[in-house]
């Protein structure tokens, strides 16, 4: 018997009016991996995360989680049960605290007890929030935007974590910084991770396996090091000549 | 630095040649076709010597010029900050409880009628304020509310002799409802276009009130809506149960006072709670709040909802007051001036659309005498206030309120 895949998307179709963004997507994610999904500008990476979550209604296709098909559920009842993405642009609250953006994370969550325990594993983490717990959220620089957004995410205790570029407009070091703490997410809590990069070489490096997309449909699909070592793909994403 | 005021001073020239230009037409031009220039010259004039002094005594103040009274000035602004920043919040709640109850003792009908005025505003302010400040929905017609509220109260006084009291909670109801109508379409819709179709909306309630003459009366409105009654035990002749019809200003003036507690309360506790959160987090982003398992549908209809039932108070109350309805208590206008209460005072904060609707209530009646000029100089202090207080009056704290409060416990 196979093992089953945390979540699997099936051939899933998905446009904007008339405008084609997915042609036919299809992968899976297994338990404690880092999977992730390389591409160019435009190639729907993004909307393969929003699709998976139901913010960007599926057109054809099906998107199934611990075996149920979720693409009908509403987008709102899915980090209850531990599939929680960390969107585009990191998308914090702004005018909130950074106390309250974390307490968001936990919205759906009732146990107090838990999220005031969750809350301090988040500060352990990323150090720097601790210190401005009531700064808000607009006023952190990028790169600490992106640690709150990944620890708001973190607030939902997910099984599965949508990582949308997270190196989006952040200096190299504070790049590694946050794929350290990708990779830790992964081997200390044991969470499972897709994660969506136009930063091939580093997305690469940090993840198991990896999916090529382009314009809409996915052109290769390997083991991270063998499309590492792929002359194509080596011209088209990592810029070598 | 010479720059600098070189375009200070042009802008200032260009902007006193325009404002000659505007005023001319305003006031130089008389309705029975004769036209003058002496009087737009004078105005004219006063106001480049005024605007002239202002601009002079910032370009000092810039220059560090004025620190032998700026120093002093600086001083006590910090002294009386920090003094007042001593007393609690709680203080001030009781110090503001203590002269609203105490109001009418020493006030005449005219300062009673203008503080009813203001505490209706405060209610209709607080409750708009929870789907703007809030939920960050832009509501142009949030009157109809004001207006349904209203005429549940009228019609239920009318038709069915029900007391105040009784009829509060169905102009809530019905208000609600409206709210629901009105919410359930529109939710999909985002910033301005939400805003147009409010404003719509607010337009229909009212067309709909002038209109439909067999239940409303139309434009004639409605009379003889009974005024609140209490029962209350009298002791003068024996034990018995007296009814008080409370008619006189300043029964009416606690009546609503008791409603605008109410609704303090009511917003305040639902600003803290875990749905005020989740909708500051839908105005902050909608798609975010939504991926963090916040129902953004159930949620903005739930503001709308409640925003509404605030509006249905005010509304019966308003009913309730005047003995008389009709439609042109609801027109834009109203709306605009709720609107403009909630942002002059500072957007999801309790305390500031307090001030905001004194100022808006009690500034007009001030400057009754320039009856002539009142919208311009209504207008010169929206702008102002906009430009050196973009947040409102009193700012919104509680984002970092919270965290403290969570310290404390």
């Amino acid at each position: 018997m196979t093992e089953q895949p945390v979540l699997e998307l099936q051939d899933i179709h998905t446009s904007y009016g008339n405008i084609k963004a997915l042609k036919g997507i299809s992968l899976s994610v297994f338990q404690g991996e880092i999977v992730t999904i390389i591409g160019a500008n435009g190639a729907g990476k993004s909307t393969t995360l929003m699709s998976i979550c139901n913010i960007v209604p599926i057109e054809k296709g099906a998107v199934f989680y611990y075996g149920e098909a979720i693409h009908k559920r509403p987008a709102d009842t899915l980090p209850a049960r531990g599939l929680i993405q960390v969107p585009e642009g990191r998308r914090i609250f702004p005018r909130l605290s950074v106390e309250d953006n974390l307490d968001m994370g936990a919205f759906f969550r009732k146990d107090h007890a838990g999220i005031a325990a969750d809350m301090g594993h988040v500060y352990n983490l990323f150090p720097v929030l601790k210190d401005r717990t009531r700064q808000k959220g607009g006023t952190l620089s990028g790169g600490e935007q992106q640690m709150l957004a990944i620890g708001r995410a973190l607030m939902g205790r997910p099984k599965l974590l949508l990582l949308d570029e997270p190196s989006l407009g952040l200096a190299p070091m504070i790049v590694q910084k946050i794929f350290e703490i990708i990779n830790n997410i992964n081997t200390i809590n044991k969470t499972t991770i897709l994660l969506v990069e136009q930063n091939a070489n580093i997305a690469l490096k940090t993840a198991k396996r990896g999916y090529v997309l382009e314009t809409g449909t996915i052109l290769f699909s390997d083991q991270s090091d063998a499309l590492l070592g792929n002359p194509d793909i080596r011209k088209a994403y990592l810029g070598e000549i | 630095m010479i720059r600098a005021s070189k375009d200070i001073w042009r802008g200032y020239l260009i902007g006193i040649v325009w404002l000659l230009a505007l005023l001319w037409p305003l006031l130089g031009i008389h309705s029975d076709g004769t036209l003058s220039f002496s009087r737009t010259l004078q105005v004219w004039l006063i106001i480049a010597v005024i605007t002239l002094l202002l601009i002079l005594i910032t370009l000092l103040y810039k220059n560090q010029k004025l620190t032998w009274i700026s120093g002093p000035v600086a001083r006590t602004r910090s002294a009386i900050g920090s003094s007042s920043q001593k007393v609690p919040t709680w203080g001030w709640i009781m110090l503001a409880a203590l002269f609203a109850l105490t109001f009418p003792l020493y006030t005449g009908r005219s300062a009673q009628d203008v503080a009813i005025n203001v505490l209706v505003y405060i209610c209709l302010g607080l409750g708009l304020n929870i789907v703007i400040g809030l939920a960050g929905m832009l509501d142009l017609g949030y009157i109809a509310f004001y207006g349904v509220g209203a005429y549940t109260y009228a019609l239920l006084s009318i038709h069915f002799q029900l007391s105040f009291w009784l009829a509060l909670p169905f102009a809530a109801f019905t208000a609600c409802i409206a709210g629901c109508i009105i919410g359930y379409p529109t939710l999909r819709m985002r910033g301005d276009y939400l805003a147009i179709v409010t404003l719509g909306f607010g337009e229909i309630v009212r067309i709909i009130l002038n209109n439909w003459m067999t239940l409303t009366n139309g434009p004639n409105g409605i009379l003889g809506i009974k005024a609140p009654g209490i029962y209350y035990p009298s002791f003068a002749d024996g034990f018995s149960i007296e009814h008080l019809w409370l008619k006189k200003l300043h029964y009416v003036y606690y009546v609503v006072l008791l409603l605008v507690v109410f609704t303090i309360i009511a917003v305040h506790r639902l600003n803290f709670s875990r749905i005020g959160r989740a909708w500051e987090a839908i105005r902050e982003d909608e798609t975010a709040a939504e991926l963090m398992g916040v129902n953004t549908f159930k949620l903005k209809l739930l503001a709308y909802a409640m925003g509404a039932i605030f509006g249905g108070l005010a509304g019966a109350f308003f009913a309730a007051r005047m003995r008389f309805v009709s439609p042109e208590s609801f027109t834009f206008i109203e709306s605009a001036m709720v609107l403009a209460m909630v942002v002059l005072g500072g957007m999801a904060s309790i305390p500031g659309i307090i001030l905001g609707a004194m100022a808006l209530v009690v500034l007009p009646e001030v400057f009754r005498e320039f009856e002539l000029y009142r919208m311009l100089a209504f207008g010169a202090s929206m702008t102002l206030m906009m430009l050196f207080r973009p947040a409102g009056l009193i700012p919104a704290k509680r984002m970092g309120k919270r965290s403290e409060e969570k310290e404390g416990a």
